[in-house]
């Protein structure tokens, strides 16, 4: 049996099925994302002074996803204008553009962004031993300006045994340029490029540590928020490059033989959920990466 | 304005609308030049001090607490402005059927809703 209304327009609807089909399911997909982001706004506004980090992410990098995501919204709107221009040649190479562009957003959030921060430590000083560590918190400075707190001492841990071994009494930190330099005015905002840990190495008591802890969903609310949000597009993202790749695949040049407006629509369709997936991003690339 | 036409059979006729296409094929190009400068302006301007002006609308702490209020109400006006031109350009709103708006008009609603929800986390009636 034919499927019905897949390019003739269904009369009590006035538009072909599918259409319909992916604007109610991104209906739903606002609902899903709004609820996350309704999550972020009050777990942000909740946070006590010096408790929402800042300038944990790498700015250039998350400019150059942005960026990607933005073309690749470009050349998939171009796939389908190809398509409806019956030139199969250059929606091919549009298709292959989408593909690249994902697959290359995706390498840079698994294996550049993500594994950096889980191999980053923060540590959390109790707030009565916060004075003794004056020298890399700036606190006094900080309150003179009218800054938030420093609460915790970041960098690279030396000592990983330390987390396990209860013999070992303090954690090794190398640190990075706002504990290192804490009151050097360039560190009271976050830097627009990458800057790596130091080699200054600070020597922490376990005693005076409220917790330690990777950069991973574990370590503040706002961890935990950026990686269920930007794990859940990460996953609109496969299934984009997934579903494009099925109709780049010599398979759905049959269905472009058959009836080419039915691959066209088929390519409109799964480029709104792309171009939903790259609006969603617009608004995770400055609430975690800028603010 | 925004959809082009449906696909003619006449091969007379589908020269004509291949053209038409080909005049979105350049809008597409130029909204994505857009979104790409907008882009680099929001990363800008979030290195920019916009100060505590409007603090007044944020009732709560919000970090950093040294002002820069204003610099998340800038940095969201330009990500609606940018989300608003994949909506209407890209994604065809611009020119949709009257159902879809229909749907999306619903949607609004209910995630508008969903934000208040989280308003009213701070709704305090027994100290205020």
């Amino acid at each position: 049996m034919e499927i019905p209304y897949t390019i003739s327009t269904r009369p009590d609807t006035g538009l072909w099925n599918a259409k319909i089909g992916i604007w109610l399911f991104l209906a739903s997909e606002v609902m899903l994302f709004g609820g996350l982001f309704s999550a972020y706004v009050f777990l942000r506004l909740d946070a006590q002074p010096g408790e929402w980090p800042h300038g944990l992410l790498n700015v250039p990098v998350g400019t150059m996803n942005t960026a990607i995501l933005i073309m690749s919204s470009v050349t998939v709107v171009l796939a389908w204008a190809a398509l409806k221009m019956r030139r199969y040649n250059a929606y091919w190479w549009y298709m292959l553009a989408t593909i690249l562009c994902g697959v290359i957003f995706l390498f840079v959030k698994l294996y550049y962004e993500w594994p950096q921060k889980f191999s980053h430590y923060g540590v959390f000083i109790k707030p009565d031993a916060r004075e003794k560590y004056e020298q890399y918190l700036g606190n006094h400075r900080r309150e003179e300006k009218g800054l938030e707190p420093r609460i915790e001492i970041t960098g690279h841990l030396e000592n990983h045994e330390a987390l396990t071994d209860p013999n070992v009494k303090e954690y090794e930190i190398a640190m990075d340029p706002v504990n290192a330099d804490p009151n050097n005015p360039t560190n009271d905002r976050p830097h627009f490029l990458y800057v790596p840990p130091t080699d200054k190495v600070a020597k922490i008591e376990k005693e005076d540590v409220e917790r330690i802890s990777s950069f991973g969903p574990w370590h503040s609310a706002y961890f935990a928020s950026y990686f269920t949000i930007t794990g859940l597009h990460g996953a609109h993202v496969l299934g984009g490059v997934l579903v494009f790749l099925y109709m780049w695949l010599p398979v759905s040049k049959k269905v472009y033989q058959r009836n080419p407006e039915h691959l066209a629509n088929r390519v409109e369709v799964s480029g709104l959920f792309w171009h939903f997936v790259d609006l969603v991003w617009i608004f995770v690339f400055p609430l975690f990466y800028l603010l | 304005m925004n959809n082009p036409p449906e696909i003619a059979q006449d091969p007379a006729e589908h020269e004509e609308y291949a053209h038409g296409v080909h005049q979105h094929v350049s809008r597409y190009l130029l909204v994505g030049g857009l979104l790409l400068l907008f882009t680099l302006l929001t990363v800008a301007l979030s290195y920019v001090d916009f100060g505590g002006f409007f603090s007044w609308l944020f009732h709560t702490h919000i970090s950093p607490g040294s002002g820069r209020k204003l610099n998340i109400t800038v940095a969201i006006l330009v990500a609606t402005f940018k989300a608003g031109l994949v909506a209407l350009i890209f994604m065809h709103l611009a020119a949709e059927k009257r159902l879809i708006y229909r749907v999306l008009i619903f949607t609004g609603f209910f995630v508008l809703g969903l934000f208040w929800l989280t308003y009213l986390a701070w709704y305090d009636p027994v100290t205020r």
